[in-house]
């Protein structure tokens, strides 16, 4: 080994963030705990990324995300095994990557982890897309466990009442649900400091993601999807509001000490769709080449996009609003609503679309997003189309001469 | 003043010679297994032929999926720069380019400057390009050369309705088979390879005067197949296939 392999770079020693490794601390310690579940007696609830976690922490339940482990098993390049695995067992190469590789795992304890600690039942809400329907039922049957679903209406222009009621009498059923399957009463009170938590959290890790809005960006969008992985996995927990309060601390430190994510900061961008997990080191560095930074992006956010329409003192009541509109079930209007409003507090001067092969949802609309806001806000956009999972969907040649000539416009036009 | 610019795609490697804001020698050679060879090859050869020493030559751009295998490069620029650059030299008029060339196609949408404004490319799919019109030749034995032409005397062009390269070539297959004459089925593959690049193409707003460059630009069927779908003419150079590598020897004087 030669002197400079073994030397550090100090000034990307210095861009490091020093959280993560409590981080990673923190999510080692919560996978262990769920995988030992069975010594200690506490149930599992499989539940999808979108779905209302907060009751489940007040049942002492510990709820475990087969999203959180597709983008686990996309970082550490499993995807295409499992995606083949789940091939092999008659699934369609079009169904999203999350759920084929969470099927494939089951039979075989797959994945980066042996595979999710088994579940005593699921819970499936229907806010993030219709995938979770069928996925949810499959491993229902597969484990013999019994099911919930939350039907979250789609908002294609307003929430209505009707539709309102109807979420809310599904949340009283699921409360009963709850106390049918741990076979102990509702904790009410619990549930109160549950919602005061999650509250907490959500505006913690706002916080977090509006450090950004500096520039230079302390943190990037690269950053931030690995540190949400708190805000969904234990949200409604003490842990996110400590981890989130000193990542908070380490950011605003950042910015007066002028450390930026990306050194030369010159251009401000902003990521659309759920990250391309095996790739995002690769794009983190191709994008900071071009003295790019992503400072925002509509994926972490979404986690406290409830928290306008959520009551603190009357968390339970106010939930229905809360989980129907959140980004991924609004209509396109809204969407770019939402898009134009980043633009404007991020300051971003680009906008990177994924075109997600696995995630129909979100990636069905961008067009007529992308149209809304160029008619708005005059940036130009790139789209990569790719799989969140499934690297067999990603192309490095195409996708770097789109970047590459993206950054040329954006250039050109500085 | 001497530049070059080297356009390393992934059929042919194009280089172009320009002094003074005039091309002066132009090349064309198969890009073959080593793109770094090519790149060099494709030099030696432009300049044995305007003889000339190579200290005399101010700067070199590369471009193309290649570009960064090229050592001796001052410069790389993507290919969508390049040959809106390169469609404003062969006619400053135009405001879109559709560049067609072995392993994608692309359109370009410029502002009156020249400046791009936006550019879509096609996806992960060998379909609506020069490699599937290739393929496509190879199946019909036909030289590609006349592929073009032969398409203009179809009277019912024949139905493609696979977007993949491997099974359009099966259902050409089964076409020549039921005895469908080869004209309907080329003037078939230029309208599905012309129909991808339109969707392509409208997306990001197509503006008039239209220019098509790359490869596929010799391909009159192909041209033709474009016109009617956008319902005007398009403009196309003799340079056509070059006009990567002229945006890449333009864009080295800029930056020198």
């Amino acid at each position: 080994m030669t002197n400079k392999e073994t030397v550090e770079d100090p000034e990307k020693e210095k861009r490091k963030i020093k959280s993560v490794k409590k981080m990673k601390e923190i999510m080692t310690n919560y996978y262990i705990e769920a995988k030992t579940a069975d010594q200690t007696g506490k149930k599992i609830a499989w539940i999808t990324s979108g779905g209302p976690v907060e009751p489940l922490i007040a049942m002492d339940v510990i709820p475990v995300y087969p999203e959180n482990h597709g983008a686990m098993i996309g970082a550490s390049k499993m995807g295409v095994d499992l995606c083949e695995k789940s091939e092999e067992m008659g699934y369609s190469r079009d169904l999203c990557s999350y759920a084929r590789t969470d099927i494939a795992c089951s039979p075989i304890n797959g994945g980066p982890i042996g595979g999710l600690p088994k579940p005593d039942m699921l819970i499936c809400c229907n806010n993030i897309c219709g995938t979770v329907l069928k996925w949810y039922e499959i491993q229902a049957r597969y484990y013999d466990v019994p099911l919930f679903i939350l039907d979250t209406p789609f908002c294609h222009t307003e929430f209505s009442i009707e539709a309102k009621e109807y979420v809310k009498k599904q949340i009283n059923e699921y409360l009963k649900f709850l106390e049918m399957v741990c076979d102990k009463q509702f904790d009410y009170d619990r549930m109160k400091q549950v919602g005061q938590l999650s509250l907490k959290g959500q505006r913690l890790w706002q916080a977090v993601l509006d450090t950004t809005v500096h520039q230079p960006a302390p943190m990037s969008a690269f950053d931030a999807f690995f540190h949400l992985a708190l805000i969904v996995t234990l949200r409604g927990t003490q842990i996110v509001v400590d981890y989130y309060s000193s990542l908070l601390d380490e950011m605003r430190e950042r910015i007066t000490s002028g450390i930026s994510a990306v050194h030369n900061e010159k251009h401000r961008l902003l990521w659309d769709n759920i990250p391309i997990w095996y790739r995002t080191r690769w794009l983190s560095e191709k994008f900071a080449s071009h003295d790019a930074c992503l400072v925002a992006d509509t994926y972490t956010s979404a986690w406290c996009s409830s928290l306008k329409y959520i009551n603190e003192g009357n968390f339970l009541d106010t939930m229905a609003d809360g989980y129907t509109k959140i980004y991924l079930n609004l209509g396109v209007d809204k969407m770019a609503e939402h898009v134009i409003e980043m633009i404007d507090k991020y300051n971003a001067n680009g906008i990177v679309m994924h075109s997600n092969r696995s995630c129909k949802p979100y990636s069905f609309g961008q067009y007529d997003i992308l149209k809304i806001v160029k008619e708005k806000r005059d940036i130009p956009a790139l789209v990569i189309e790719a799989d969140m999972v499934d690297e067999r969907s990603f192309s490095e040649s195409q996708i770097e001469t789109r970047i590459d000539a993206f950054m040329e416009v954006l250039k050109a036009r500085k | 003043m001497i530049t070059i610019g080297i356009d390393v795609g992934s059929i042919t490697t194009k280089a172009v010679m320009m002094k003074d804001g005039a091309v002066v020698s132009a090349k064309v050679i198969n890009t073959g297994y080593n793109a770094k060879n090519a790149g060099e090859t494709v030099l030696e050869d432009i300049i044995s032929e305007v003889r000339i020493k190579r200290s005399s030559i101010e700067r070199i751009v590369a471009t193309g999926y290649g570009r960064n295998s090229v050592p001796f490069a001052d410069k790389t620029v993507t290919e969508i720069t390049c040959h809106a650059s390169g469609g404003r030299y062969l006619n400053p008029k135009i405001r879109s380019v559709i560049d067609i060339g072995g392993q994608d196609s692309k359109a370009i949408v410029m502002d009156e400057k020249g400046r791009v404004k936006d550019f879509a490319m096609n996806d992960k799919c060998a379909a609506g390009t020069g490699r599937f019109l290739e393929v496509m030749a190879r199946a019909l034995e036909v030289d590609l050369d006349d592929f073009g032409k032969m398409s203009l005397g179809a009277k019912n062009p024949s139905i493609i309705s696979s977007i993949c390269t491997v099974f359009a070539e099966s259902e050409i297959v089964s076409l020549i088979s039921k005895g469908e004459k080869r004209e309907n089925i080329i003037a078939g593959i230029h309208n599905s390879t012309s129909a991808r690049v339109v969707a392509m193409a409208c997306r990001i707003g197509l503006t008039a005067p239209v220019m098509m460059t790359g490869g596929v630009a010799k391909n009159i069927g192909v041209v033709k197949a474009l016109e009617k779908k956008i319902g005007h003419s398009i403009f196309v150079s003799k340079e056509a296939q070059v006009a990567g590598a002229i945006g890449a020897a333009i864009i080295a004087v800029d930056s020198i």
